[in-house]
């Protein structure tokens, strides 16, 4: 059985955002990159069916030479091995761009199951994992909190809002991972796993070795891109209220009912 | 020539969903700006007359597709028709919810029909005769705007439940409605196995007026009776920080935060969080904020509107004996 992970790294979540001199992306100089946590649940999942049902866990990702430590953190978790899509071509890629990079390398390669993200926590965009299904003709099964294999089948439950739906798909298919970091309580890296990380294969790949053109992928191919960015507004700091805890009360209770009226 | 906006709805159980009626209203004012019509695709089971109602909110006409195999949402039923449907109908500007199953769908949907999409969004607007949308990044530290390039119909994007204002109701308006000529395939890749329904029947996070949330310093998960009874008495879901998760205090879908729910409700009461960057994150956007915290210096106090430096455990009892007095005279 053959896994592949879709990895992305992220700013870490602590990063307090500003936007870059262009007004159109954010400024990179001083952040401090992650694996984005979503990705960490998939890798977590497929460790775990690496260990149930015996398979062979792939990375792959796309980005700059920076990526590489992220993909061997993966390695380090327990992977087997990694593929890094590193061209700048493909900068600039909206979703289905980064999606048709991906499902370019997924063609050639074996895989039962791709793992990934329901989404990324700096795009946040909740796209990229599907459109790589719908690009392979795969089913995918979306938001799993769960996951089980059997009779070559996948099977996962997914929370909608006000209840959860079981739901089962045949192989290959694509899951990608929602939840929490309290249900799939990813595992850390140890030391003999990090220098075992070190010596296992890690491929890194161009649009030219993909046969993508380059007018498919990347910022002339993007049907939707980002003219500008901008930060929230500032929120007006608020009323501390004075008093014994009973005119707190009362007070908090007026202003909600009076003056903000949402109770 | 493409021409005018479809959103698509979500029908679920019998009944559409609010969100329906937000994208509806919010399609009709993007309609009007381009001066061009509003339909609907509406997919379901059993949807029945009620796609008639869809025109108290703007719609024109509504395009049905009501077939067993639909009833509950599967990428791979609804992929194939819907895509075949609006190819046909070649509109501008889809809009679609940007709801659990919504934001599965429209991926999958837009992978389909090669458009761009942008998901989440909390603002539109047409300029030049072409679509601009707003929508947060980094789970709303940071907002981005985006555009479509030239010539590159439809449009898709997805709208943030809860965001987007919702028109009076005209019922004197009816919608048109077609039933769709297209096969719908049974679908034998995935299946619904089983649905289960929360108890008490929860609001969700996502959807709910009012968020009272709870951190550590709740200090159990007994302590979260107090919080359950005051969302009870105005209405509100309960919600809370990592820490209360990872603790084994709350489940995992009332996490709120950069890698949980992010949510915009009128109200959001936090207590005994202290206000990390992630979670922050996820609740800045509330239109109120209230924060009770027996540490005036806790981060969370330089985002609220009204905050109580207190002890929670001496602070809500009273408040919600108050709220109790409220509610009983009005
Ligand atoms: C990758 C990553 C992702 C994360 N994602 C999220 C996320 O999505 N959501 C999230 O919430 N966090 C997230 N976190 C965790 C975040 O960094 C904080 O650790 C967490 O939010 C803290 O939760 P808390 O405020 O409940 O606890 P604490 O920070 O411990 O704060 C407890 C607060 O309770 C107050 N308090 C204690 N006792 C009382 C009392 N009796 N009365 C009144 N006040 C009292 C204290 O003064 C303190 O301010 C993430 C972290 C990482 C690394």
């Amino acid at each position: 059985m053959n896994i592949v992970v879709l990895l992305k790294q992220v700013p870490d979540t602590e990063t307090k955002i500003r936007i870059g001199g262009d007004g159109k992306t954010i400024d990179t100089s001083d952040i401090k990159w992650i694996m984005n946590p979503y990705d960490e649940y998939a890798v977590e999942a497929a460790l775990r069916l690496q260990e149930s049902a015996g398979a062979k866990v792939t990375i792959l990702s796309m980005g700059p030479e920076r990526v590489v430590e992220s993909i061997r953190t993966a390695l380090a978790m327990g992977a087997d091995q990694g593929v890094l899509v590193n061209d700048p071509g493909t900068e600039g890629s909206d979703a289905l761009g980064k999606a048709k990079v991906l499902a370019a390398v997924l063609k050639n390669l074996e895989f039962d199951l791709v793992c990934c993200g329901h989404r990324a926590v700096d795009d946040d965009e909740n796209q990229v994992g599907i459109m790589v299904a719908e690009l392979l003709g795969i089913p995918h099964l979306g938001l799993a909190i769960s996951v089980e294999l059997g009779d070559g089948k996948i099977r996962i439950v997914r929370p909608i809002e006000g209840a959860r739906v079981t739901l089962e798909g045949t192989l290959p298919a694509l899951v990608t991972f929602g939840g929490a970091h309290a249900v799939w309580n990813p595992r850390y890296a140890s030391l003999p796993g990090i220098m075992k990380a070190k010596k296992k294969p890690l491929e890194t790949k161009t649009i030219a070795d993909l046969g993508l053109s380059p007018d498919e992928v990347g910022m002339q191919a993007a049907k939707v891109k980002i003219t500008a960015m901008e930060l929230p507004a500032e929120r007006q700091a608020g009323r501390v209220l004075e008093g014994e805890t009973s005119d707190k009360a009362k007070e908090l209770v007026r202003l909600l009912h009076e003056e903000a009226k949402v109770i | 020539m493409a021409e005018g906006v479809c959103v698509i709805t979500e029908f679920r159980e019998g009944s559409f969903r609010r969100i329906s009626f937000e994208i509806a209203s919010e399609g009709r004012r993007l309609a009007d700006e381009l001066g061009e019509p509003l339909v609907a695709l509406a997919l379901g089971e059993s949807i029945g007359d009620l796609a008639t109602d869809l025109g108290n909110y703007g719609v024109e006409k509504v395009y049905v597709l009501d077939a067993p195999s639909l009833k509950d949402y599967r990428a791979e039923t609804y992929v194939p028709v819907a895509a075949e449907i609006l190819s046909n109908l070649d509109p501008k500007v889809i809009l679609i919810a940007a709801s659990v199953d919504g934001k599965d769908f429209s991926a999958r949907l837009a992978a389909r029909l090669g458009a761009g999409l942008a998901t989440d969004c909390t603002q539109l607007k047409v300029e030049g005769g072409s679509l601009k949308a707003k929508r947060p990044m980094y789970a709303g530290k940071a907002f981005a705007w985006y555009e479509w390039s030239d010539g590159s119909w439809p449009q898709m994007a997805s709208c943030r439940p809860n965001v987007m204002d919702c028109l009076a109701p005209d019922t004197s308006k009816k919608a048109e409605v077609e039933k769709a000529k297209v096969e719908v395939a049974e679908g034998n890749q995935t299946q619904v196995v089983n649905i289960e329904k929360d108890a008490g029947g929860k609001l969700d996070l996502t959807e709910a007026d009012i968020i009272v949330s709870g951190g550590r310093g709740m200090k159990g998960p007994e302590n979260f009776a107090m919080l359950e009874e005051l969302a009870k008495l105005i209405g509100a879901a309960v919600g809370a920080s990592r820490s209360a998760v990872d603790s084994g205090w709350r489940p995992h879908a009332d996490q709120v935060g950069q890698t949980g729910k992010v949510v915009t409700p009128n109200l959001y009461i936090a207590c005994g969080i202290s206000g990390a960057i992630q979670h922050l994150a996820g609740m800045s956007s509330s239109k109120y904020i209230v924060a009770v915290n027996k540490d005036p210096e806790a981060p969370i106090f330089s985002k609220v509107d009204y905050g109580v430096v207190e002890d929670l455990f001496k602070f809500l009892p009273v408040f919600i004996e108050e709220v109790k007095t409220l509610k009983s005279t009005c």
